[in-house]
């Protein structure tokens, strides 16, 4: 059974969506996450200017 | 020369007196008027609260700081106001009881020309028995993280709920709020998180059984009614995000509860469906209600008036519109702009001190008349934004004259940035980065989700986590009032 479908097992996760190994790695990959680091600062500086 | 007291030196408070100083300069004096001796940067503490953090890491004393700002600094608590002065001398004044070690009790009169109320909540441990210990602070029952002192002691009991685990003892652990009114899920769905990624550290998560009990109506309602956000080319609702993150975790929930009763190893809770139930633990960590600090209020005669300045909740009345009635009235123009009081204009309340005029979670109770549903969230960001606005309008108003312009922050017009910690590690670490904009939907504006989504979205990994990591080490330096704190945004 692959880890994702682990969980599915108990009754109330069974209807939302667990993350597989592709998304789960990309989750801590350095490089990956140093883009989404810039991408989420940018969204956020964007809010906060908004809100000011 | 004018003087500007301030209530309160959290982050509120704190940004409110500094910038004030800084834009009134030595011509007016800037009071703060705090029971603590020390500031803390609370979003923090859910890391000292699992060992990542000591209580050094997540406090400074306050002391130094206002004294090279040329704040003056009273460690004391407020307990009255009095805006319309004594019979015989119209200065309005507040009266102070001192907490510093040596003049503990003492009482002080300090006449102000503008006031503003930024004393944050009162932690309403008593409102659920056994979940306060009667006098008005945490019980012996469960842990707290809601100060660094008690996230110190929460961490000593984990420990020891981690050990058991490695001795084959299985361990239940039950995380969220103790009341069916709480606030501030945010704080203990970063705890149960960060819980769940220490254990797997640690080896023991096999031999822990971790549940969240709520009072959300649905995961992910974090007192703003849930959002709608951008994530993978969808457009999802956080109740997706957050039953994914659960799941992925391995994390049962309870939702829909209000905690009537802690004992020994035990909550008592009912559901939105009215049936009772009762959940074993051996480790808890339940989020309080809020309520206002108790200030009370008197007239020139001496004769009671808090029933004017603040709401039964306890918290300060302010230009919001209060009688908007059942939910299907609420717009976003109910909220507050600039937080002044409707009755003095002197008078100001920022960060949670001030009353909201209704929830922003849809109201839900049980057939038993419980009502169960999250108050709204005023921390962080939009604490600091209204602090900052307050700010303004004072010094406005003391420079220009009380007919200057006053400032408006509405959240209803504000967004906020949000970092939940689901784990701390420079190369293991998660947290969930979101934006939401505005803070309350505003469904005239944005028929489809009462926000924009365009500027809500919301996403897990790694990155989060390094954010999370520098907004601890920016907004310490930025309360220091190091150089160039004035450039970091609140």
């Amino acid at each position: 059974m692959k880890q994702e479908e682990v969980n599915f097992q108990n009754e109330q996760f069974n209807l939302t969506m667990i993350p597989g190994k592709f998304a789960r790695a990309m989750r801590n990959n350095l490089i990956w996450q140093f883009i989404r680091f810039m991408v989420i600062n940018i969204k956020m500086l964007i809010v906060v200017g908004k809100s000011h | 020369m004018a003087r500007l007291i301030i209530m309160g030196g959290g982050v509120s408070g704190h940004t409110t007196a500094t910038f004030a100083k800084k834009w009134l300069g030595d011509d007016h004096e800037v009071v703060v008027v705090t029971p603590n001796s020390q500031w803390n940067w609370i979003p923090s503490n859910i890391w000292v609260g699992v060992g990542q953090m000591t209580k050094k890491d997540v406090v400074f004393p306050l002391a130094p700081v206002y004294k090279k700002a040329g704040i003056d600094f009273r460690q004391a608590l407020a307990t009255e106001i009095h805006p319309n002065g004594k019979a015989d001398d119209d200065t309005p004044y507040i009266v102070i009881s001192s907490t510093e070690e040596g003049k503990d009790g003492q009482t002080e009169e300090l006449t102000y020309d503008y006031l503003v109320n930024a004393t944050g909540p009162k932690l309403n441990f008593d409102a659920t028995p056994g979940l306060g210990n009667g006098k008005g602070e945490l019980g012996g029952y469960t842990v707290s993280v809601c100060t660094a002192d008690h996230a110190v002691h929460a961490n000593l009991e984990l420990k020891q709920i981690f050990e058991k685990a490695k001795a084959g003892e299985r361990q239940k652990l039950l995380i969220g709020t103790g009341h069916g009114m709480c606030t501030c899920q945010g704080a203990a769905f970063e705890y149960i998180f960060n819980i769940e990624h220490e254990a797997r550290k640690a080896g023991v998560r096999d031999m822990l059984d971790i549940k969240w009990i709520s009072n959300e109506s649905f995961l992910g309602d974090f007192g703003m009614g849930g959002l709608h956000m951008k994530v993978g080319g969808y457009a999802v609702s956080s109740k997706l995000f957050a039953e994914s993150l659960y799941a992925e975790r391995n994390v049962e929930w309870i939702i829909g509860a209000h905690v009537n009763k802690v004992d020994s190893g035990k909550v008592h809770y009912e559901l939105l469906d009215g049936t009772m139930h009762e959940e074993e633990f051996d480790f808890s960590m339940l989020i309080p209600p809020f309520a206002g600090v108790g200030l009370k209020a008197f007239d020139k005669d001496g004769s009671d008036m808090t029933d004017t300045l603040f709401a039964p909740n306890g918290f300060m009345k302010v230009d919001a519109k209060y009688d908007a009635g059942a939910y299907e009235n609420w717009k976003a123009s109910d909220w507050p702009e600039t937080y002044q009081n409707p009755t003095f204009d002197n008078i100001f309340a920022a960060g949670i001190a001030f009353a909201p005029p209704h929830l922003i979670s849809k109201p839900m109770s049980s057939p038993n008349g419980t009502p169960i549903n999250p108050t709204p969230p005023r921390t962080g960001m939009p604490a600091g934004i209204i602090g900052k606005a307050v700010a303004h309008s004072v010094c406005d108003m003391i420079k220009e004259g009380e007919a200057a312009h006053l400032h408006k922050a509405s959240m209803a017009e504000m967004g906020a940035a949000c970092v939940a910690s689901a784990g701390k590690g420079v190369f293991d670490g998660q947290a969930a980065a979101m934006t939401v904009y505005p803070v309350v939907p505003d469904f005239e504006k944005y028929p489809g989700t009462g926000r924009d989504t365009d500027y809500t979205f919301g996403e897990i990994g790694l990155a989060g986590h390094w954010i999370k990591h520098i907004l601890h080490h920016m907004f310490i330096y930025k309360a220091k009032l190091k150089p160039g704190w004035t450039l970091i945004p609140e």
